[in-house]
């Protein structure tokens, strides 16, 4: 059997691919966005994007009672978006194995919150699985299709940035193609209505304790018994901690974490003197192994904030620290930045400028909020720029919609923020939406969406033009702007807020990472007067020198927005 | 063979992965165990990124490395190796490519970049090796060889021999810019 190196989000693309899986729906979202990327070089899946998590988790459904294996993907956050179908879901079962996987991130690496979605798993009743490395990725990808199948239930596989994104060796096997199971039509089973609910919450009721009885013999999960002083029970990436740290302690692993294999919890903190809790995040182990009348110790020593390592385990129970150069906290910090190139850098260099209220999003955008243009005032979730810009002018009145935008990006706006213009129309808002069209979904590593006329495996797909789109939701003032020509934004952005009537304003100019710039340098040449407006559009190529400004030659990409700024025509293309 | 741990930190944009794809590929020829973790996101954006590798003849655990513990510091600017020196080994050995990319607190002036890193380092660790990949680059053909000539440097403190990197060199860069990259290698391999 060939052995690779693979991503953890590749394992699990591997393991669905392994498993017969025949159909993915997704939303991009860091750390899970390369399951659903690495599934699609597959040619027996068929791979889509959708235009957000619920919509992709509903197409799962959708696939599951059709008979197929089915995969959605998704960030913890996204997992919101999806609750709605998951947790219903929950009560119908499935007819083809069933698999949401939810990456968490501890440390809020790329994320706006820490949100611990075990608890989403636990809310909606359904079988939780977490990986520790690389293979079990893989491997209990292919276990959860299995308990899918059998207790006929969605299972949550349940994944962090550190599992998803370290790489490790893994034995890769061939796929079993599955025959589609039988559709037969069960209203009963399927259509979740008040009656059929009663039952259906009584069938998963069942057999969530039935998955709890058999969970003490499921192969995911291992006692390894040393020293019986110390017993830790623990899972995900903080067994692998464990094991680095105590490499002699007793430990319960647990490869299901909802419901929780209680019969094994109980056999273990019988043989071990002390129990000990090691979880990320919430007390979620600790609350319910202590309700079970096992004192267990857990967040008493431990954080519930970011992520753990393996020297602050060892620590807490050795009060050894490592042997070093002490860390120099005095090292300013590198917060990302706008690329050099970057088409949002000429709207936010703009909207810092005329000092509007900006409700912003999430995307690379949101970075507009960091100095020195700063021009971001609030960022909540996936679509809310349009919704808050909404509450705010009918909180503080029409008066306050001349002075704030809404501004998010393309994807975003196709995820979740058409609801939110349609609601502007409909509830006769006068404030403006500034749509960032750079043809690609850029924050998650350029995923397609459906706007860029390509679809998650590259073909051609229809393109949906957001012009039209706005006019069809009741917008009827439209402009569209490059955002590098800066009179013209400035011009929109003044017209379009006064106007006492919804607007929206598209920003049109494609990410700089995929349509390259020209590429050459330029140059500040002895025609500087120093006056540094160059330095407010915040480019990464530009720095002081000596307390003047100069371009990094190998950083500049050649997008000229420095020269569209400058007063004084001191910026040149270099000459070679 | 003991166990290796190397960091790679730089600033997003500057090529650091490569390595991390080198050396992992490495250890799984050569039968061992390997784990790396990068960050991914928003560092993307020109942010601080590190990459981890871990390589073992038994099984590696986490994929991290901590603080005091990092054999080899592979730094792609001044700044990143000052930030991440605490995680060398009392022993270890850091490659520092003498380049300065303020981060944007520097250039606003809210904040200083510290003054005599280099200095700093040979005072701190016991076997520090500078040397200007991006001028060795340059004269190589292309800037964006810095990782390579860093990878070169990094190579003799490793256990793999130079025909085994350039085997991986060949099989891992486009062909185009493979004897770009195996001069590169050498020269850093030589500095």
């Amino acid at each position: 059997m060939e052995k690779k190196i693979m991503l953890g989000n590749e394992a699990f693309a591997r393991g669905a691919f392994e498993a017969g899986v025949k159909v993915i729906s997704s939303y991009p979202g860091t750390p899970s966005t390369e399951v659903t990327e690495a599934a699609a070089q597959y040619d027996q899946i068929h791979v889509e994007w959708a235009p957000n998590e619920k919509v992709g988790t509903e197409v799962a459904v959708g696939a599951s009672i059709g008979g197929a294996r089915a995969l959605s993907c998704m960030k913890h956050v996204g997992l919101n978006v999806a609750a709605d179908p998951f947790f219903t879901a929950a009560y119908t079962g499935v007819t083809g194995g069933l698999v949401l996987l939810v990456a968490d991130d501890n440390g809020c690496h790329s994320s706006q919150n820490e949100q611990d979605s075990r608890y989403h798993g636990r809310g909606a009743g359904v079988p939780v699985l977490e990986p520790s490395n690389a293979q079990e990725c893989k491997d209990f990808m292919k276990y959860a299709y299995d308990l899918s199948e059998k207790y006929d239930t969605p299972v949550l596989m349940r994944s962090n940035t550190r599992i998803s994104h370290s790489r490790g060796i893994v034995t890769v096997e061939e796929r079993q193609e599955r025959e589609l199971k039988p559709y037969e039509k069960n209203i009963q089973k399927y259509v979740a209505m008040p009656a059929m609910a009663k039952k259906l919450h009584v069938a998963q009721e069942k057999r969530l304790n039935q998955i709890e009885e058999d969970s003490k013999d499921f192969p995911i999960n291992r006692m390894e018994i040393n020293d019986k002083k110390i017993g830790i029970i623990t899972s995900g990436i903080c067994y692998q901690y464990v094991k680095e740290a105590l490499p002699n302690a007793s430990v319960l692993k647990m490869g299901i974490i909802n419901p929780l294999p209680k019969a094994l919890i109980k056999e273990f903190a019988e043989q071990v003197e002390e129990v000990y809790v090691i979880e990320e995040g919430n007390p979620f182990f600790e609350e319910q192994i202590r309700a079970m009348g096992i004192p267990a110790k857990g967040k008493g020593m431990f954080t519930i904030q970011g992520e753990y390592s393996a020297n602050m385990i060892r620590k807490a129970f050795t009060g050894e620290a490592p042997e070093c150069v002490p860390a120099q906290e005095d090292a300013p910090g590198r917060p990302p930045l706008l690329c050099a190139g970057c088409p949002h850098r000429g709207l936010f260099y703009i909207l810092g400028k005329l000092k509007k209220t900006v409700m912003g999003d999430i995307g690379c955008y949101t970075l507009g909020a960091l100095p020195p243009t700063s021009a971001m005032d609030a960022c909540l979730c996936m679509g809310a720029s349009i919704t808050m810009a909404h509450g705010f002018e009918k909180a503080k009145g029409k008066e306050a919609a001349r002075d704030t935008v809404a501004v998010l990006g393309d994807s975003t706006f196709f995820h979740s923020g058409i609801t939110g213009l349609i609601n502007m129309n409909y509830n006769q808002a006068t404030g403006t939406v500034i749509i960032l069209d750079n043809r690609i979904t850029g924050m998650t590593g350029h995923q397609d969406n459906p706007s860029t006329g390509k679809n998650a495996k590259g073909q051609e797909a229809p393109a949906i033009d957001i012009a039209q789109l706005c006019r069809a939701c009741g917008v009827e003032h439209i402009v569209e702007v490059d955002p590098f020509d800066l009179p013209a934004v400035e011009k929109a952005i003044k017209e379009e807020t006064a106007r006492e009537e919804l607007s929206v304003i598209i920003t049109k100019r494609p990410c700089a990472l995929i349509v390259k710039q020209p590429d050459i340098p330029h140059v500040i040449t002895d025609k500087c007067k120093n006056c540094k407006m160059c330095m407010d559009i915040g480019c990464p190529a530009i720095e002081l020198e000596n307390g003047k400004p100069v371009i990094a030659a190998e950083r500049c990409v050649g997008c000229g927005l420095c020269k569209r700024v400058c007063p004084f025509d001191a910026i040149e293309e270099e000459v070679k | 063979m003991k166990d290796i741990n190397i960091l790679i930190v730089g600033v997003g944009g500057q090529g650091t992965l490569l390595a991390s794809v080198l050396l992992g590929n490495i250890a799984l020829e050569e039968g061992f165990d390997v784990k790396l973790a990068e960050v991914h996101g928003m560092a993307q954006r020109g942010g601080s990124v590190v990459t981890h590798v871990r390589i073992s003849e038994n099984e590696v655990r986490s994929p991290l490395i901590e603080e005091g513990g990092a054999d080899v510091i592979v730094a792609f600017e001044e700044l990143e190796a000052y930030r991440w020196i605490s995680y060398l080994k009392k022993d270890g050995a850091i490659f520092v490519n003498t380049q300065q990319i303020k981060p944007m607190p520097v250039i606003m002036g809210t904040a200083e970049y510290p003054a005599e890193i280099v200095k700093f380092l040979n005072d701190n660790a016991e076997k520090v090796t500078c040397l200007d990949a991006l001028g060795i680059a340059t004269e190589c053909g292309s800037i964006k060889a810095v990782n390579t000539v860093l990878l070169g440097a990094m190579a003799k403190e490793l256990p793999f021999s130079k025909e085994t990197w350039i085997r991986q060199i060949e099989k891992t860069v486009k062909p185009k810019f493979v004897e770009l990259n195996k001069e590169a290698f050498e020269k850093g391999y030589q500095a």
